[in-house]
Protein backbone atom coordinates (compact mmCIF):
# COMPACT_ATOMS: atom_id res chain seq x y z
CA UNK A 1 0.00 0.00 0.00
CA UNK A 2 0.99 3.43 -0.55
CA UNK A 3 1.41 6.31 2.00
CA UNK A 4 1.09 9.92 0.75
CA UNK A 5 2.12 12.38 4.14
CA UNK A 6 2.08 16.20 3.63
CA UNK A 7 4.55 18.05 5.20
CA UNK A 8 4.95 21.68 5.91
CA UNK A 9 8.27 24.02 6.45
CA UNK A 10 7.52 26.17 10.08
CA UNK A 11 9.43 28.36 11.95
CA UNK A 12 11.59 25.98 14.10
CA UNK A 13 9.77 24.84 17.32
CA UNK A 14 13.06 26.47 19.26
CA UNK A 15 12.86 30.09 17.96
CA UNK A 16 10.97 32.51 19.64
CA UNK A 17 8.75 34.41 16.75
CA UNK A 18 8.73 38.49 16.46
CA UNK A 19 5.18 40.29 15.24
CA UNK A 20 6.01 42.76 12.73
CA UNK A 21 6.26 46.50 14.17
CA UNK A 22 3.66 46.83 11.36
CA UNK A 23 1.09 44.37 12.97
CA UNK A 24 0.82 42.94 9.67
CA UNK A 25 2.44 39.07 10.31
CA UNK A 26 5.49 37.49 11.81
CA UNK A 27 8.66 38.33 10.82
CA UNK A 28 10.38 35.76 9.21
CA UNK A 29 14.09 37.29 7.86
CA UNK A 30 16.75 35.11 8.63
CA UNK A 31 14.93 32.75 10.87
CA UNK A 32 15.48 28.65 11.27
CA UNK A 33 12.85 27.13 8.87
CA UNK A 34 12.25 23.30 9.91
CA UNK A 35 9.78 20.11 9.76
CA UNK A 36 7.08 20.89 11.19
CA UNK A 37 7.31 18.28 14.39
CA UNK A 38 3.74 16.28 13.75
CA UNK A 39 4.85 15.77 10.31
CA UNK A 40 8.29 14.30 11.53
CA UNK A 41 6.34 11.83 13.71
CA UNK A 42 3.99 11.24 10.54
CA UNK A 43 7.29 10.57 7.96
CA UNK A 44 8.56 8.41 10.58
CA UNK A 45 5.35 6.36 11.01
CA UNK A 46 5.12 5.50 7.46
CA UNK A 47 8.62 5.03 6.71
CA UNK A 48 8.36 2.16 9.54
CA UNK A 49 5.25 0.84 8.33
CA UNK A 50 7.65 0.35 4.59
CA UNK A 51 10.40 -1.31 7.12
CA UNK A 52 7.63 -3.80 8.31
CA UNK A 53 6.75 -4.90 4.52
CA UNK A 54 3.29 -2.88 5.14
CA UNK A 55 3.79 -0.31 3.18
CA UNK A 56 5.39 -0.49 -0.26
CA UNK A 57 5.99 3.52 -0.91
CA UNK A 58 5.98 6.45 1.03
CA UNK A 59 5.09 9.91 -0.76
CA UNK A 60 6.18 12.94 0.93
CA UNK A 61 3.82 15.96 -0.32
CA UNK A 62 4.37 19.62 0.74
CA UNK A 63 2.73 22.95 -0.56
CA UNK A 64 3.91 26.23 -0.81
CA UNK A 65 6.82 28.25 -1.35
CA UNK A 66 9.77 26.95 -3.52
CA UNK A 67 11.88 26.91 -0.36
CA UNK A 68 9.96 24.12 0.76
CA UNK A 69 11.89 21.71 -1.31
CA UNK A 70 14.16 21.89 1.53
CA UNK A 71 11.75 20.25 3.71
CA UNK A 72 10.75 17.69 1.38
CA UNK A 73 14.69 16.70 0.78
CA UNK A 74 14.43 16.21 4.75
CA UNK A 75 11.45 13.74 4.69
CA UNK A 76 13.38 11.85 1.61
CA UNK A 77 16.34 11.59 4.18
CA UNK A 78 14.41 10.70 6.67
CA UNK A 79 12.88 7.18 4.29
CA UNK A 80 10.60 9.05 2.44
CA UNK A 81 11.09 7.62 -1.58
CA UNK A 82 9.82 10.12 -3.65
CA UNK A 83 8.25 13.94 -3.06
CA UNK A 84 5.68 16.00 -4.72
CA UNK A 85 6.10 20.14 -4.28
CA UNK A 86 2.75 22.29 -5.07
CA UNK A 87 4.73 25.46 -5.35
CA UNK A 88 3.22 28.39 -4.47
CA UNK A 89 3.70 31.94 -3.26
CA UNK A 90 -0.35 32.54 -2.46
CA UNK A 91 -0.91 32.57 1.21
CA UNK A 92 -2.23 28.65 2.08
CA UNK A 93 -4.66 28.45 4.23
CA UNK A 94 -6.34 24.65 5.50
CA UNK A 95 -9.15 24.17 3.15
CA UNK A 96 -7.12 24.94 0.16
CA UNK A 97 -3.85 23.25 1.42
CA UNK A 98 -7.04 19.89 1.59
CA UNK A 99 -8.05 20.46 -1.48
CA UNK A 100 -4.90 20.62 -3.12
CA UNK A 101 -4.15 17.11 -1.27
CA UNK A 102 -7.63 15.86 -2.42
CA UNK A 103 -6.20 16.51 -5.89
CA UNK A 104 -2.76 14.71 -5.49
CA UNK A 105 -4.71 12.04 -3.44
CA UNK A 106 -6.72 11.60 -6.82
CA UNK A 107 -3.82 10.95 -9.22
CA UNK A 108 -1.67 8.76 -6.35
CA UNK A 109 -4.49 7.16 -4.91
CA UNK A 110 -2.74 5.99 -1.32
CA UNK A 111 -4.63 3.76 0.90
CA UNK A 112 -3.73 5.97 3.73
CA UNK A 113 -2.39 9.62 4.18
CA UNK A 114 -0.83 10.80 7.54
CA UNK A 115 -0.86 14.49 8.17
CA UNK A 116 0.62 15.77 11.01
CA UNK A 117 -2.36 17.28 13.39
CA UNK A 118 -1.66 20.69 13.50
CA UNK A 119 1.27 23.05 12.00
CA UNK A 120 3.12 24.71 14.87
CA UNK A 121 2.80 27.76 13.10
CA UNK A 122 -1.05 28.65 12.48
CA UNK A 123 -2.11 26.35 14.90
CA UNK A 124 -5.42 25.74 13.04
CA UNK A 125 -5.29 21.63 13.55
CA UNK A 126 -7.53 21.15 10.40
CA UNK A 127 -6.38 20.21 7.29
CA UNK A 128 -6.64 16.33 7.62
CA UNK A 129 -9.88 16.12 8.52
CA UNK A 130 -11.02 18.44 6.01
CA UNK A 131 -9.15 16.55 3.16
CA UNK A 132 -11.10 13.47 5.04
CA UNK A 133 -14.29 14.74 4.28
CA UNK A 134 -13.35 16.20 0.82
CA UNK A 135 -12.51 12.87 -0.06
CA UNK A 136 -15.47 10.51 1.93
CA UNK A 137 -12.98 9.25 3.92
CA UNK A 138 -12.50 8.05 7.31
CA UNK A 139 -10.52 10.00 9.58
CA UNK A 140 -8.40 8.97 13.03
CA UNK A 141 -6.96 11.80 14.26
CA UNK A 142 -4.80 12.38 17.20
CA UNK A 143 -3.40 8.99 16.86
CA UNK A 144 -1.02 7.45 19.42
CA UNK A 145 -0.88 4.18 17.85
CA UNK A 146 -1.54 1.93 14.68
CA UNK A 147 -2.33 -1.15 13.81
CA UNK A 148 -2.86 -2.05 9.76
CA UNK A 149 -4.82 -5.31 9.43
CA UNK A 150 -3.75 -8.31 7.44
CA UNK A 151 -5.46 -8.06 4.14
CA UNK A 152 -5.13 -3.82 4.46
CA UNK A 153 -8.56 -3.27 4.01
CA UNK A 154 -8.68 -1.63 7.62
CA UNK A 155 -6.77 -0.06 10.98
CA UNK A 156 -7.19 0.07 14.37
CA UNK A 157 -6.03 3.54 15.61
CA UNK A 158 -5.65 4.86 19.35
CA UNK A 159 -6.55 8.07 19.74
CA UNK A 160 -5.96 10.80 22.49
CA UNK A 161 -8.78 12.14 23.45
CA UNK A 162 -9.66 14.18 26.62
CA UNK A 163 -9.04 12.53 29.50
CA UNK A 164 -7.60 9.31 27.63
CA UNK A 165 -7.52 7.35 25.03
CA UNK A 166 -9.73 5.59 22.56
CA UNK A 167 -9.42 3.16 19.93
CA UNK A 168 -11.28 3.25 16.55
CA UNK A 169 -11.47 1.02 13.49
CA UNK A 170 -11.41 2.82 10.03
CA UNK A 171 -12.07 1.02 6.89
CA UNK A 172 -9.20 2.26 4.21
CA UNK A 173 -8.66 4.44 2.56
CA UNK A 174 -8.26 6.34 5.35
CA UNK A 175 -6.74 10.16 6.86
CA UNK A 176 -4.86 9.65 10.25
CA UNK A 177 -3.38 12.52 11.83
CA UNK A 178 -0.58 12.50 13.82
CA UNK A 179 -0.21 13.08 18.13
CA UNK A 180 3.25 13.10 19.69
CA UNK A 181 3.44 9.81 21.64
CA UNK A 182 2.52 7.67 18.04
CA UNK A 183 6.77 7.55 17.79
CA UNK A 184 10.02 8.93 18.24
CA UNK A 185 11.24 10.54 14.65
CA UNK A 186 14.78 9.15 13.90
CA UNK A 187 17.07 12.01 12.75
CA UNK A 188 18.49 12.06 9.38
CA UNK A 189 22.10 10.88 9.39
CA UNK A 190 24.75 12.04 6.71
CA UNK A 191 24.54 9.09 3.95
CA UNK A 192 20.90 9.48 3.85
CA UNK A 193 20.92 13.32 3.70
CA UNK A 194 23.67 12.40 0.45
CA UNK A 195 21.27 9.51 -0.74
CA UNK A 196 17.54 11.99 -0.89
CA UNK A 197 19.16 14.44 -3.13
CA UNK A 198 19.30 11.64 -6.02
CA UNK A 199 15.69 10.92 -5.03
CA UNK A 200 12.89 12.12 -7.09
CA UNK A 201 11.23 15.42 -6.63
CA UNK A 202 8.43 16.45 -8.50
CA UNK A 203 6.90 19.70 -8.92
CA UNK A 204 3.56 21.19 -9.77
CA UNK A 205 0.96 23.95 -9.25
CA UNK A 206 -2.34 24.93 -7.85
CA UNK A 207 -2.92 25.62 -11.55
CA UNK A 208 -2.36 22.30 -12.50
CA UNK A 209 -4.31 20.55 -10.21
CA UNK A 210 -7.34 22.58 -11.12
CA UNK A 211 -7.78 23.70 -7.56
CA UNK A 212 -8.54 27.32 -6.35
CA UNK A 213 -6.25 28.35 -3.08
CA UNK A 214 -7.90 32.17 -2.69
CA UNK A 215 -7.44 32.71 1.19
CA UNK A 216 -11.03 32.60 2.91
CA UNK A 217 -9.59 34.10 6.25
CA UNK A 218 -8.35 37.83 6.10
CA UNK A 219 -5.46 38.75 8.57
CA UNK A 220 -6.27 42.43 9.37
CA UNK A 221 -3.51 42.10 12.68
CA UNK A 222 -1.01 40.47 14.52
CA UNK A 223 -0.30 41.56 17.66
CA UNK A 224 1.67 40.50 20.68
CA UNK A 225 0.07 39.22 23.69
CA UNK A 226 -0.32 40.95 26.78
CA UNK A 227 3.49 41.04 28.34
CA UNK A 228 3.76 38.77 31.81
CA UNK A 229 5.47 41.69 34.10
CA UNK A 230 8.20 40.39 35.62
CA UNK A 231 8.16 38.42 39.07
CA UNK A 232 9.90 38.71 42.44
CA UNK A 233 12.47 36.20 44.07
CA UNK A 234 12.06 34.85 47.28
CA UNK A 235 14.35 34.04 49.66
CA UNK A 236 12.88 30.71 51.28
CA UNK A 237 10.22 28.29 50.82
CA UNK A 238 8.52 29.67 53.88
CA UNK A 239 8.10 32.90 52.18
CA UNK A 240 7.20 31.13 48.74
CA UNK A 241 4.21 29.72 50.76
CA UNK A 242 3.45 32.71 52.36
CA UNK A 243 3.09 34.50 49.32
CA UNK A 244 1.20 31.68 47.70
CA UNK A 245 -1.37 31.89 50.38
CA UNK A 246 -1.91 35.59 51.00
CA UNK A 247 -0.71 37.66 48.45
CA UNK A 248 -1.56 34.70 45.29
CA UNK A 249 -4.23 33.57 46.89
CA UNK A 250 -3.84 30.40 45.17
CA UNK A 251 -3.36 27.79 47.72
CA UNK B 1 -29.66 34.48 11.57
CA UNK B 2 -29.16 31.86 14.15
CA UNK B 3 -25.82 30.52 15.20
CA UNK B 4 -26.03 26.71 15.85
CA UNK B 5 -23.56 25.53 19.24
CA UNK B 6 -22.70 21.94 18.78
CA UNK B 7 -23.09 20.26 22.51
CA UNK B 8 -20.32 18.14 23.98
CA UNK B 9 -21.87 15.58 25.98
CA UNK B 10 -21.12 11.40 27.12
CA UNK B 11 -24.99 10.78 26.61
CA UNK B 12 -25.58 11.28 30.10
CA UNK B 13 -23.91 14.83 31.46
CA UNK B 14 -23.19 17.72 29.25
CA UNK B 15 -19.73 18.87 29.22
CA UNK B 16 -19.08 22.38 31.06
CA UNK B 17 -17.04 23.61 27.45
CA UNK B 18 -20.34 23.73 25.78
CA UNK B 19 -21.13 26.98 28.28
CA UNK B 20 -18.34 28.60 26.97
CA UNK B 21 -18.92 28.47 23.81
CA UNK B 22 -22.27 29.32 24.10
CA UNK B 23 -21.22 32.38 26.36
CA UNK B 24 -18.98 33.07 22.90
CA UNK B 25 -22.10 32.73 20.96
CA UNK B 26 -24.05 35.02 22.84
CA UNK B 27 -21.07 37.75 22.10
CA UNK B 28 -21.99 37.25 18.53
CA UNK B 29 -25.19 38.00 18.91
CA UNK B 30 -28.62 36.60 17.57
CA UNK B 31 -30.33 33.11 18.73
CA UNK B 32 -28.66 30.34 19.77
CA UNK B 33 -30.02 26.89 19.06
CA UNK B 34 -27.93 24.14 20.44
CA UNK B 35 -27.70 20.60 18.83
CA UNK B 36 -27.65 17.71 21.04
CA UNK B 37 -26.52 14.95 19.11
CA UNK B 38 -25.99 11.39 20.86
CA UNK B 39 -28.34 7.92 22.02
CA UNK B 40 -30.21 8.00 24.66
CA UNK B 41 -29.27 11.61 25.58
CA UNK B 42 -32.28 13.60 26.54
CA UNK B 43 -30.82 14.15 29.77
CA UNK B 44 -28.44 16.26 28.28
CA UNK B 45 -30.53 18.14 25.80
CA UNK B 46 -33.04 19.29 28.99
CA UNK B 47 -29.55 20.68 30.66
CA UNK B 48 -28.61 22.43 27.62
CA UNK B 49 -32.11 23.97 27.45
CA UNK B 50 -31.23 25.55 30.96
CA UNK B 51 -28.32 27.63 29.69
CA UNK B 52 -28.86 31.19 29.75
CA UNK B 53 -28.68 32.88 25.96
CA UNK B 54 -30.16 29.50 24.45
CA UNK B 55 -33.44 29.62 21.98
CA UNK B 56 -33.82 26.59 21.24
CA UNK B 57 -32.45 23.01 21.98
CA UNK B 58 -32.54 20.41 18.81
CA UNK B 59 -32.11 16.55 19.79
CA UNK B 60 -30.57 14.01 17.60
CA UNK B 61 -31.17 10.51 19.00
CA UNK B 62 -29.78 7.59 17.29
CA UNK B 63 -27.33 4.63 18.07
CA UNK B 64 -25.01 6.03 15.60
CA UNK B 65 -24.46 9.18 17.29
CA UNK B 66 -23.60 8.08 20.50
CA UNK B 67 -19.58 7.70 20.31
CA UNK B 68 -20.00 11.31 18.55
CA UNK B 69 -17.84 9.86 15.44
CA UNK B 70 -16.79 12.90 13.37
CA UNK B 71 -18.09 11.28 9.87
CA UNK B 72 -21.45 11.05 11.59
CA UNK B 73 -21.46 13.89 13.23
CA UNK B 74 -20.45 16.05 10.87
CA UNK B 75 -22.86 14.87 8.09
CA UNK B 76 -25.20 15.89 10.60
CA UNK B 77 -24.09 19.21 11.24
CA UNK B 78 -23.95 19.67 7.18
CA UNK B 79 -27.62 18.38 6.50
CA UNK B 80 -28.53 20.97 9.68
CA UNK B 81 -26.55 24.14 8.87
CA UNK B 82 -28.69 25.57 6.63
CA UNK B 83 -30.11 28.78 7.93
CA UNK B 84 -27.51 29.70 10.66
CA UNK B 85 -24.97 32.43 10.50
CA UNK B 86 -22.49 30.63 12.60
CA UNK B 87 -21.90 27.13 13.66
CA UNK B 88 -19.85 27.30 16.91
CA UNK B 89 -17.95 24.01 19.02
CA UNK B 90 -15.90 23.88 22.12
CA UNK B 91 -12.16 23.37 20.25
CA UNK B 92 -11.99 20.14 22.76
CA UNK B 93 -10.42 16.89 21.48
CA UNK B 94 -14.26 16.05 20.23
CA UNK B 95 -14.67 19.59 18.50
CA UNK B 96 -11.39 19.82 16.87
CA UNK B 97 -12.28 16.30 15.79
CA UNK B 98 -15.53 16.89 13.89
CA UNK B 99 -15.65 20.56 13.39
CA UNK B 100 -13.19 20.87 10.31
CA UNK B 101 -15.11 18.17 8.41
CA UNK B 102 -17.94 20.54 9.17
CA UNK B 103 -16.03 23.39 7.14
CA UNK B 104 -14.42 21.40 4.91
CA UNK B 105 -18.53 19.80 3.66
CA UNK B 106 -19.47 23.54 3.72
CA UNK B 107 -16.68 24.58 1.73
CA UNK B 108 -15.91 27.80 4.39
CA UNK B 109 -12.80 28.25 6.69
CA UNK B 110 -13.10 27.53 9.99
CA UNK B 111 -11.76 29.89 12.58
CA UNK B 112 -10.05 27.12 15.51
CA UNK B 113 -9.35 28.36 18.79
CA UNK B 114 -10.63 32.12 19.08
CA UNK B 115 -9.87 33.55 22.51
CA UNK B 116 -12.15 36.85 21.37
CA UNK B 117 -15.20 38.17 19.28
CA UNK B 118 -14.57 41.66 18.17
CA UNK B 119 -17.76 41.03 15.40
CA UNK B 120 -19.86 39.21 13.81
CA UNK B 121 -17.39 37.93 11.38
CA UNK B 122 -14.17 39.23 13.29
CA UNK B 123 -12.14 37.03 15.60
CA UNK B 124 -9.03 36.88 17.91
CA UNK B 125 -7.17 33.67 17.64
CA UNK B 126 -3.74 32.49 18.71
CA UNK B 127 -0.80 31.65 16.54
CA UNK B 128 2.73 30.55 17.16
CA UNK B 129 1.00 28.24 20.43
CA UNK B 130 0.18 32.06 21.47
CA UNK B 131 3.40 33.31 20.82
CA UNK B 132 1.09 35.81 19.04
CA UNK B 133 -2.41 37.08 18.52
CA UNK B 134 -4.07 36.74 14.94
CA UNK B 135 -7.32 39.22 13.93
CA UNK B 136 -8.81 37.25 11.18
CA UNK B 137 -11.77 38.68 9.30
CA UNK B 138 -13.91 35.18 7.43
CA UNK B 139 -15.34 36.64 3.71
CA UNK B 140 -17.75 33.19 3.56
CA UNK B 141 -21.56 32.62 4.30
CA UNK B 142 -20.94 30.58 7.03
CA UNK B 143 -18.48 30.91 10.00
CA UNK B 144 -17.56 27.58 11.34
CA UNK B 145 -15.63 28.26 14.80
CA UNK B 146 -14.06 26.42 17.28
CA UNK B 147 -14.18 28.07 20.68
CA UNK B 148 -11.41 28.13 23.40
CA UNK B 149 -13.09 27.49 26.46
CA UNK B 150 -10.63 29.63 28.81
CA UNK B 151 -11.30 32.57 26.91
CA UNK B 152 -15.11 32.86 27.90
CA UNK B 153 -17.16 32.73 30.76
CA UNK B 154 -19.36 29.75 31.13
CA UNK B 155 -23.10 30.55 30.53
CA UNK B 156 -25.00 30.33 33.56
CA UNK B 157 -28.56 28.94 34.08
CA UNK B 158 -32.07 30.11 33.32
CA UNK B 159 -35.45 29.43 32.67
CA UNK B 160 -35.19 25.99 30.46
CA UNK B 161 -36.32 26.86 26.55
CA UNK B 162 -37.60 23.82 24.28
CA UNK B 163 -36.50 20.95 23.25
CA UNK B 164 -37.76 20.02 19.74
CA UNK B 165 -36.53 16.44 17.83
CA UNK B 166 -34.85 16.36 14.72
CA UNK B 167 -34.43 13.42 12.52
CA UNK B 168 -31.35 11.40 12.31
CA UNK B 169 -28.70 11.36 9.11
CA UNK B 170 -27.68 7.94 7.37
CA UNK B 171 -24.76 5.87 9.52
CA UNK B 172 -22.15 6.21 7.01
CA UNK B 173 -20.43 3.20 8.99
CA UNK B 174 -16.84 4.73 7.80
CA UNK B 175 -15.62 3.92 11.38
CA UNK B 176 -16.43 2.08 14.55
CA UNK B 177 -15.62 2.53 18.37
CA UNK B 178 -13.46 -0.21 19.85
CA UNK B 179 -13.27 0.75 23.09
CA UNK B 180 -11.81 3.72 25.46
CA UNK B 181 -9.48 4.09 28.24
CA UNK B 182 -9.99 6.93 30.15
CA UNK B 183 -7.53 7.75 32.71
CA UNK B 184 -8.44 6.23 36.35
CA UNK B 185 -6.02 8.81 38.07
CA UNK B 186 -6.14 10.17 41.28
CA UNK B 187 -4.78 13.13 40.23
CA UNK B 188 -6.44 15.82 37.43
CA UNK B 189 -5.93 15.75 33.75
CA UNK B 190 -3.34 18.28 33.13
CA UNK B 191 -5.47 20.34 30.43
CA UNK B 192 -8.10 20.77 33.14
CA UNK B 193 -6.05 20.89 35.93
CA UNK B 194 -5.91 24.02 38.53
CA UNK B 195 -2.70 23.40 39.48
CA UNK B 196 0.27 22.12 37.78
CA UNK B 197 3.66 21.00 38.95
CA UNK B 198 6.03 20.43 36.24
CA UNK B 199 9.53 18.72 36.20
CA UNK B 200 12.53 20.07 33.88
CA UNK B 201 16.06 17.80 32.69
CA UNK B 202 17.54 19.11 36.05
CA UNK B 203 15.45 16.43 37.79
CA UNK B 204 18.48 14.03 36.75
CA UNK B 205 16.85 11.00 36.65
CA UNK B 206 13.35 8.78 35.76
CA UNK B 207 13.16 7.85 39.64
CA UNK B 208 14.17 11.36 40.96
CA UNK B 209 11.68 12.69 38.45
CA UNK B 210 8.85 11.07 40.76
CA UNK B 211 10.10 10.94 43.96
CA UNK B 212 10.72 14.45 43.53
CA UNK B 213 7.72 15.65 42.03
CA UNK B 214 4.78 13.19 43.17
CA UNK B 215 4.79 14.05 47.02
CA UNK B 216 4.94 18.23 46.05
CA UNK B 217 1.80 17.38 43.74
CA UNK B 218 -0.08 14.87 46.48
CA UNK B 219 0.55 18.34 48.88
CA UNK B 220 -1.18 20.33 45.72
CA UNK B 221 -3.55 18.06 45.11
CA UNK B 222 -1.52 19.06 41.10
CA UNK B 223 -1.24 16.94 38.06
CA UNK B 224 2.06 16.46 36.87
CA UNK B 225 3.53 17.81 33.91
CA UNK B 226 7.25 17.65 32.12
CA UNK B 227 9.20 20.07 29.80
CA UNK B 228 10.08 18.28 26.45
CA UNK B 229 13.70 17.98 28.17
CA UNK B 230 12.79 15.83 30.39
CA UNK B 231 10.62 13.72 27.88
CA UNK B 232 13.12 13.64 25.60
CA UNK B 233 15.36 12.30 28.47
CA UNK B 234 13.01 9.75 29.28
CA UNK B 235 11.95 10.81 32.82
CA UNK B 236 8.62 11.53 32.33
CA UNK B 237 6.02 9.98 29.42
CA UNK B 238 5.06 12.00 26.56
CA UNK B 239 1.72 12.70 27.41
CA UNK B 240 3.59 14.40 30.22
CA UNK B 241 4.81 17.35 27.59
CA UNK B 242 3.74 20.86 28.15
CA UNK B 243 4.89 23.14 25.13
CA UNK B 244 4.32 24.23 21.88
CA UNK B 245 4.96 20.38 20.93
CA UNK B 246 2.77 19.18 23.68
CA UNK B 247 -0.38 20.21 26.09
CA UNK B 248 -0.52 23.81 26.31
CA UNK B 249 -1.83 24.52 29.57
CA UNK B 250 -3.61 27.82 31.74
CA UNK B 251 -4.10 26.82 35.63
CA UNK B 252 -4.29 28.78 38.18
CA UNK B 253 -0.99 27.82 39.63
CA UNK B 254 2.17 26.32 38.04
CA UNK B 255 5.32 25.05 39.76
CA UNK B 256 8.16 24.94 37.60
CA UNK B 257 10.71 22.39 38.96
CA UNK B 258 14.49 22.32 37.18
CA UNK B 259 12.89 23.86 34.31
CA UNK B 260 15.33 26.39 32.32
CA UNK B 261 12.44 27.99 30.66
CA UNK B 262 13.08 27.07 26.78
CA UNK B 263 10.83 29.21 24.71
CA UNK B 264 8.66 26.15 23.09
CA UNK B 265 8.12 25.01 26.99
CA UNK B 266 7.42 28.98 27.69
CA UNK B 267 4.69 28.47 24.59
CA UNK B 268 2.65 26.17 26.49
CA UNK B 269 2.55 27.75 29.75
CA UNK B 270 2.58 31.14 30.32
CA UNK B 271 -0.92 31.89 30.47
CA UNK B 272 -0.96 30.14 33.77
CA UNK B 273 -2.54 32.37 36.57
CA UNK B 274 0.33 32.02 39.01
CA UNK B 275 3.95 30.95 37.53
CA UNK B 276 6.32 29.81 40.34
CA UNK B 277 9.84 28.70 39.47
CA UNK B 278 12.81 26.85 41.19
CA UNK B 279 15.92 27.03 39.65
CA UNK B 280 19.61 26.81 41.29
CA UNK B 281 20.49 29.36 38.20
CA UNK B 282 19.43 32.67 38.79
CA UNK B 283 19.94 33.39 35.11
CA UNK B 284 17.17 30.55 33.86
CA UNK B 285 14.68 32.35 31.52
CA UNK B 286 11.74 30.85 33.16
CA UNK B 287 12.45 33.57 35.94
CA UNK B 288 11.25 36.07 33.21
CA UNK B 289 7.85 35.00 33.40
CA UNK B 290 7.68 33.67 37.23
CA UNK B 291 5.41 35.20 39.48
CA UNK B 292 7.36 33.96 42.28
CA UNK B 293 10.81 32.55 41.53
CA UNK B 294 13.16 31.09 44.41
CA UNK B 295 16.70 29.90 43.67
CA UNK B 296 17.99 27.12 44.86
CA UNK B 297 18.38 23.38 44.77
CA UNK B 298 15.59 21.58 43.88
CA UNK B 299 16.12 18.60 46.09
CA UNK B 300 16.05 20.74 48.93
CA UNK B 301 13.35 22.78 48.07
CA UNK B 302 11.05 20.91 46.33
CA UNK B 303 10.77 18.56 49.45
CA UNK B 304 10.92 21.24 51.62
CA UNK B 305 8.28 23.13 49.88
CA UNK B 306 5.71 19.26 49.86
CA UNK B 307 6.24 19.08 53.95
CA UNK B 308 5.39 23.11 54.40
CA UNK B 309 2.38 22.40 51.92
CA UNK B 310 1.24 19.43 53.89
Amino acid sequence: MKILVPVKRVVDYNVKVRVKSDGSGIDLANVKMSMNPFDEVAIEEAVRLKEAGIATEVVAVSAGLANSQETLRTALALGADRAILIETDVELQPLAVAKLLKAVCEKESPQLVIPGKQAIDDDSNQTGQMLAALLGWPQATFASKLVVNADKTAAAVTREIDGGLETIEIALPAVMTTDLRLNEPRYATLPNIMKAKKKPLETTTPAALGVDVAPRLKTLKVAEPARRSGGVKVADVAELVEKLKNEAKVI
Amino acid sequence: MPILVIAEHDNAVLKPATRNAISAATQIGGDIDVLVAGSACAAVAEAAARIAGVTRVRLVDAAHYADHGAENLAALVVANAPGYSHVLAPATAAGKNFLPRVAALLDVAQISDIVAVVSTDTFVRPIYAGNALATVQSVDPVKVISVRGTAFEAAGEASPVSVEALAAGPDLGLSRLVGRELTQSARPELTAARVIVSGGRALGSSDNFHSVLEPLADALGAAVGASRAAVDAGYAPNDYQVGQTGKIVAPDLYVAVGISGAIQHLAGMKDSKVIVAINKDPEAPIFQVADYGLVGDLFDVAPALAAALR
